[in-house]
């Protein structure tokens, strides 16, 4: 009770961003956070709207619908805001090529940063939702890699492996590797829940504390990452790990076995 | 191997090498004249595949070499400490003395984390080595008369080693074994009317407590590896004892032991595969990563990650709880939790299944005789194809307990993963043991053309009148004892239903099962007949090849 | 060896099987074609025959063990030499600690090379002519088991154990009974479970703290959507007791839009659509928490029991026998979320006592 004070959030904020997300209808990409950037008005903000307006109409509109009400192949976008266009269009998920698949997955992206800043302005224009991450917030510096370990224990790994590596949800959807993910979209990602994913909105998982699972991904599933043991096998633990034994402890030995026990040439024969 | 040199001078006192001393003091005491004039030269046949039971002896070795040096730095406790050491994604979290002493052998002792690593590669191997063993052995018929208790002797090794295995992984305290932990305690408290309390002694009360590493470990170190010693050198000792089997072949009767001798060959061959069996696990632990616990965490009951598996030689029994359906009865206030307990009782069934095989069988045959000569696996069907059958069921249960990698890995769905596993847990070993049995019969049939009609040596021949034939060599005499040196059983007759004076035989239930059994092993078209004398000398002194 | 050494065939069902004869390596034996020739006579290695091929052999040996011990200093060195934390990139291994990869690969070629040497030499230089041991039968002749039955029947009457029936049955007694105080002495490896496993650390008027930011939750902080995880008021991870009621008080916190709250009780307990559920599995109790937004799904990543979190948590895939228990909150004076009382059942895995 007496930490009350310390929150750095005005409950107020939230209550807004609430109201919205209930007024939003089947918002499947519904998520929450801060609405202060999104409002902001310029005449360069409405410009990118409008060139935003436009990209959307070609690429988007077809399954969204006009002004991101939505349709039958595709969820209303009011109030998802910008967070999760950047993390949908960069990461090459959205367009998607068709509705039907249990779960859209990444691919090349098609548009450029300034373009998907562009739909991302128009999206927010929309309703109220989470806006792109700076850089400061989801950059691992300074972060607290073993703290971000625990955080990410408790909230990720039951889906996303003890080192992000990815593991299989309901009826052959599944939680992706998070190798190689940029950070930008791993924050978004966090921030907005695509998909199946849940959200980890603020209020729940601060930014501080994203920022500390960011720098754990990076200690742990980064380029640099030092593997003492040798050979990873993959991350995924006592499966990888019983067939190497099988393959290559066992069928080394095998083989060696089978020199052991074999005939020497004969001299006849040689 | 002064001790060796066989005089045969009289021995006069001070005038024998140092090293004939040496021996006669310790025959003095020891008898050990005896018993190296039994054994010193002793035949061992040479086959790969002989070598695999010492896979399995010398990675038991290496494990317990490399478990003393770990107890030296490993503490067993559950108290909570503050991670201090040197791996940064960990600094500062809580977490056991057991996780905290792990990682300090992982990071901070030089060459720690090696032996860490060859500890638990020797330990799948070990497990592995005895499940090929035991495959070996099953399907050569090496466990008949008179080494069906060596066969129960190894099965318990097998199952004891996966306890074992069990225990051990669970000692880090990291969140994968913990999670394994966690399972444990579920399944136990599955149990009617005794789970809770069970459970309760246990753990020393609720789970996790803080006593279940240290209860662990003394199981670990101390009671399940002393009894698989014990059972390792009686093991052994039969070797030694019932001397080896070996495979037909000219020169090889089920009376002689035909190979080389102990001393030198196989002190030198035997000796030197332990160095190279260390050797090759030294490496696989330089190169692979095993368990990475850092990376795993330090166990919470309220964390856990996808993938959680426990070893491979656990994987049948995670299989089985996976595909289980979620049954549960409640009646009186008590609830029996089948989805569970039946799980629970099925684990020890699959590998009952096995372990009595050769009891079964031997009361078929009704054989007392012994047993030295190796079957080659075609030529008893039926046990060819129940062997295959259990492989496959042990199989599919593998594949049940990793279907959330294979779902993943295959861009397969769980669910539907899950359902192949329920139907093939009932389906695929009756289709194993019936294709099995097919290729078996069609090999035998295919030993008989070779026998009678010679090998086809792919020379193609034009008759004078223009018919073309393959030339078929004959065999040799080598080639035709080898592949007709194997006893085909008669099936088992009941005899006349009436008796001599036309009253009716009363014959009970179990020889009317043995007389069916016999016949589904040896009847008709259960085996070929292998080919006669006669068959073989009809068509050779006939026309020669076709 | 010739094969006259050989011991005659004595397969009982041998029917076919004359005893074998002296065999040529044709079929010479016109009686019967598929007797045992006997042991093929030993062909000599190269080794046995030149004299030049053995020494390179015996220089190849000598070569794997010098190998081994230059491998063993090797082993020393990089002990010595090499920090513990040093990383280095190896292909195909990829980053890792220099000091394991040294140690492990001198002392695996250190033991390998011998294992090598010792092999290679009996395999090229040690007589490799093939001897035959003769069999006896393991079991006693006749005349050595009506001994030794003898024997224990003299034994066994001059015990006189069948006939004083009063001291075989106290002994039996006696033995049978002592065994009871070990068991006896297991009783204190644990405390008798009584109603323990029924209660949680959860009671009415605790708070649901954030598992992340340790923070009491207001209603509005949990969005639709979002996943939250949840532990009792004045629970601390330093607190001795805090695995073993983690354990049991773990809480798992979603939003569902109301209308979509299909059981009656799961929305009568929740709180504007926001339900509390264990998130302790009730199968064998892995902390489930894969909770799919969409479908409002949760699946263990132990064994993939389902549950439906907008269904009262029912159970509709997999080996759990039952739904997650739902925790009943509110919301407190000061405008947080608070638990109306422990959970109505017990968590976790089902046992005999659960009813």
């Amino acid at each position: 009770m007496k930490k009350l004070s310390e929150r750095r959030r005005h409950p107020l904020a939230a209550i807004v961003v609430l109201l919205f997300a209930l007024a939003a209808t089947g918002g499947l990409y519904t998520a929450f956070a801060p609405a202060d950037k999104a409002q902001a008005d310029s005449t360069a903000q409405s410009l990118a709207i409008e060139e935003g307006k436009k990209l959307y109409e070609v690429g988007c509109a077809s399954c969204h619908g006009t002004g991101g009400k939505g349709s039958s192949d595709g969820p209303s976008l009011v109030g998802v805001g910008a967070a999760a266009v950047d993390f949908q269009v960069g990461t090459g998920r959205m367009p998607a090529s068709t509705s039907q698949q249990a779960q859209v997955e990444k691919k090349k992206n098609i548009y450029s940063q300034a373009q998907i800043d562009q739909l991302a302005a128009y999206i927010a224009s929309l309703g109220a939702g989470p806006a792109k991450p700076t850089k400061d917030e989801y950059s691992p510096e300074g972060a607290d890699a073993a703290k971000g370990g625990e955080l990410f224990r408790t909230n990720c790994s039951q889906c996303h492996n003890f080192t992000g590596k990815g593991g299989a949800l309901t009826d052959g959807k599944f939680a992706p590797s998070l190798e190689g993910v940029d950070p930008k979209h791993i924050y978004e990602a966090m921030q907005t829940g695509p998909q199946n994913m849940p959200s980890f909105p603020d209020t729940t998982l601060t930014s501080q504390n994203k920022q500390d699972i960011i720098a754990y991904l990076k200690a742990v599933d980064g380029d640099e990452t030092t593997n003492p043991g040798g050979l990873e096998l993959g991350g995924l633990g006592p499966v990888s790990e019983g067939l190497f034994a099988w393959i290559f402890g066992l069928g080394a030995l095998i083989a060696v076995a089978v020199w052991v026990a074999a005939r020497t040439a004969k001299a006849k024969k040689s | 191997m002064s001790t060796a040199s066989a005089s045969n001078e009289p021995r006069r006192r001070g005038k024998a090498p140092a090293g004939e001393r040496v021996a006669d003091w310790a025959d003095g005491r020891l008898g050990i004249y005896s018993l190296a004039k039994a054994n010193m030269r002793k035949i061992f046949p040479d086959h790969w595949s002989f070598m695999l039971g010492e896979v399995c002896m010398y990675s038991f070795i290496i494990i317990i070499l490399t478990g003393v040096y770990l107890t030296l730095f490993f503490h067993p406790s559950m108290n909570e400490v503050q991670y201090h050491g040197s791996y940064v994604p960990l600094q500062g979290q809580m977490m056991s003395e057991a996780f905290n002493s792990t990682l300090h052998i992982s990071f901070e002792v030089r060459g720690g984390l090696l032996i860490r690593q060859i500890h638990h590669w020797a330990a799948l191997i070990f497990l592995a080595g005895m499940f090929v063993h035991m495959m070996r052995v099953f399907f050569t018929g090496a466990f008949r008369k008179p080494r069906e208790v060596n066969w129960l002797f190894g099965f318990l090794l097998f199952v004891l080693g996966m306890f074992t295995g069990f225990t051990g992984y669970s000692l880090p305290d990291d969140l994968l074994s913990g999670t394994g932990v966690r399972f444990m305690e579920g399944a136990i408290l599955s149990v009617p009317i005794v789970g809770t309390y069970l459970s309760f002694f246990l753990f020393g009360g609720e789970f996790p407590g803080g006593d279940f590493v240290a209860r662990f470990y003394s199981i670990h170190i101390l009671l399940l590896p002393g009894i698989m010693l014990g059972l390792m050198v009686a093991h052994l000792i039969l070797v030694f004892y019932h001397k080896h089997t070996q495979y037909a072949g000219p020169g090889k009767t089920n009376n002689n032991v035909v190979g080389m001798p102990l001393l030198p060959v196989y002190m030198a061959k035997a000796g030197g595969f332990f160095f190279l069996v260390f050797g090759v696990i030294a490496v696989v632990a330089a190169i692979a990563q095993i368990n990475p616990i850092w990376a795993i965490g330090p166990y919470r009951p309220d964390q856990v990650s996808t993938g959680a598996q426990p070893d491979w030689y656990m994987g049948f029994s995670e299989g089985l709880i996976r595909v289980m359906p979620g049954w549960e009865i409640n009646f009186w206030g008590h609830t029996l939790v089948l989805g569970v307990f039946i799980p629970l009782m099925i684990f020890p069934l699959v590998l009952v299944a096995i372990a009595v095989y050769p009891f079964i069988e031997s009361w078929v045959t009704g054989d007392k005789r012994e047993h030295h000569i190796l079957d080659r696996p075609r030529n008893a069907p039926t046990r060819t194809a129940f062997g295959v059958a259990w492989m496959t069921w042990y199989f599919v249960l593998l594949i049940g307990g990793g279907n959330d990698l294979f779902a993943t890995h295959f861009s397969l769905s769980i669910n539907a993963i899950t359902w192949f596993v329920r139907i093939a847990f009932f389906v695929a070993p009756v289709l194993a043991f019936i294709i099995t049995k097919r290729i078996c019969l069609g090999l035998q049939r295919r030993d008989k053309e070779k026998v009678l009609h010679g090998r086809e040596s792919g020379i193609i021949k034009r008759l004078p009148h223009g018919e073309f034939i393959e030339v078929h060599e004959p065999l040799s005499q080598e080639q035709l004892h080898t592949l007709t040196a194997h006893e085909q059983y008669s099936p088992l007759e009941l005899g006349p239903t009436v008796d001599e004076n036309g009253v009716e035989r009363k014959i009970k239930a179990p020889q009317k099962l043995r007389a069916k059994l016999s016949k589904a092993y040896y009847g008709e078209h259960n085996q070929v007949p292998k080919p006669t004398v006669e068959e073989y000398k009809e068509i050779t002194s006939g026309h020669g090849h076709h | 060896m010739s094969s006259q050494d050989i011991p005659e065939e004595k397969l009982p069902a041998g029917r076919d099987q004359e005893h074998g004869a002296a065999g040529a390596m044709a079929v010479a034996d016109e009686e019967n074609p598929f007797a045992d020739p006997g042991l093929p006579p030993h062909e000599h290695r190269r080794q046995d025959v030149d004299e030049k091929a053995a020494k390179h052999s015996e220089r190849t040996v000598a070569l794997l063990f010098t190998l081994s011990m230059l491998a063993t200093i090797g082993f020393i060195a990089s002990y010595v030499a090499i920090s513990p934390d040093k990383s280095i990139y190896v292909f195909p291994v990829g980053h890792t600690s220099a000091l394991n990869f040294a140690l492990g690969l001198t002392l695996g070629v250190a033991l390998f090379a011998i294992g090598a040497g010792a092999v290679h030499w009996a395999r090229t230089l040690m007589s490799d002519v093939e001897i035959a041991d003769e069999r006896h039968p393991i079991e006693a002749p006749p005349e050595t088991r009506s001994k030794v039955l003898a024997d224990f029947k003299q034994g066994a009457k001059e015990s006189a154990l069948g006939r004083r029936k009063l001291i075989r049955n106290t002994m039996f007694g006696a033995l049978t009974l002592v065994p009871l105080s070990g068991v006896m002495l297991l009783r204190d490896l644990g405390p008798l479970p009584h109603t323990k496993l029924r209660h949680t650390a959860w009671a009415k008027g605790k708070l649901l703290v954030n598992m992340n930011t340790n923070e009491p939750i207001r209603p509005s902080d949990v969005a639709v959507g979002s996943l939250t995880f949840a532990k009792p008021e004045g629970l601390e991870e330093h607190d001795e007791e805090f695995q073993t009621e983690i354990a049991k008080a773990a809480l798992m916190i979603v939003r569902l839009q109301p209308e979509n709250i299909k059981d009656k009780k799961e929305l009568d307990w929740s709180h504007e659509g926001i339900v509390a559920y264990s998130k302790i599995c009730t199968h064998v109790g892995c902390p489930i928490s894969l909770y799919e937004q969409q479908t409002h799904h949760v699946l263990c990543p132990c064994h993939q029991s389902t549950f439906d979190l907008s269904d009262g948590a029912r159970v509709i895939f997999g080996p759990a026998g039952h739904a997650l228990p739902q925790l009943r909150i509110g919301v407190s004076e000061d405008g947080y979320l608070e638990a109306l009382g422990d959970f109505a059942e017990p968590v976790g895995p089902a046992f005999w006592e659960r009813g």
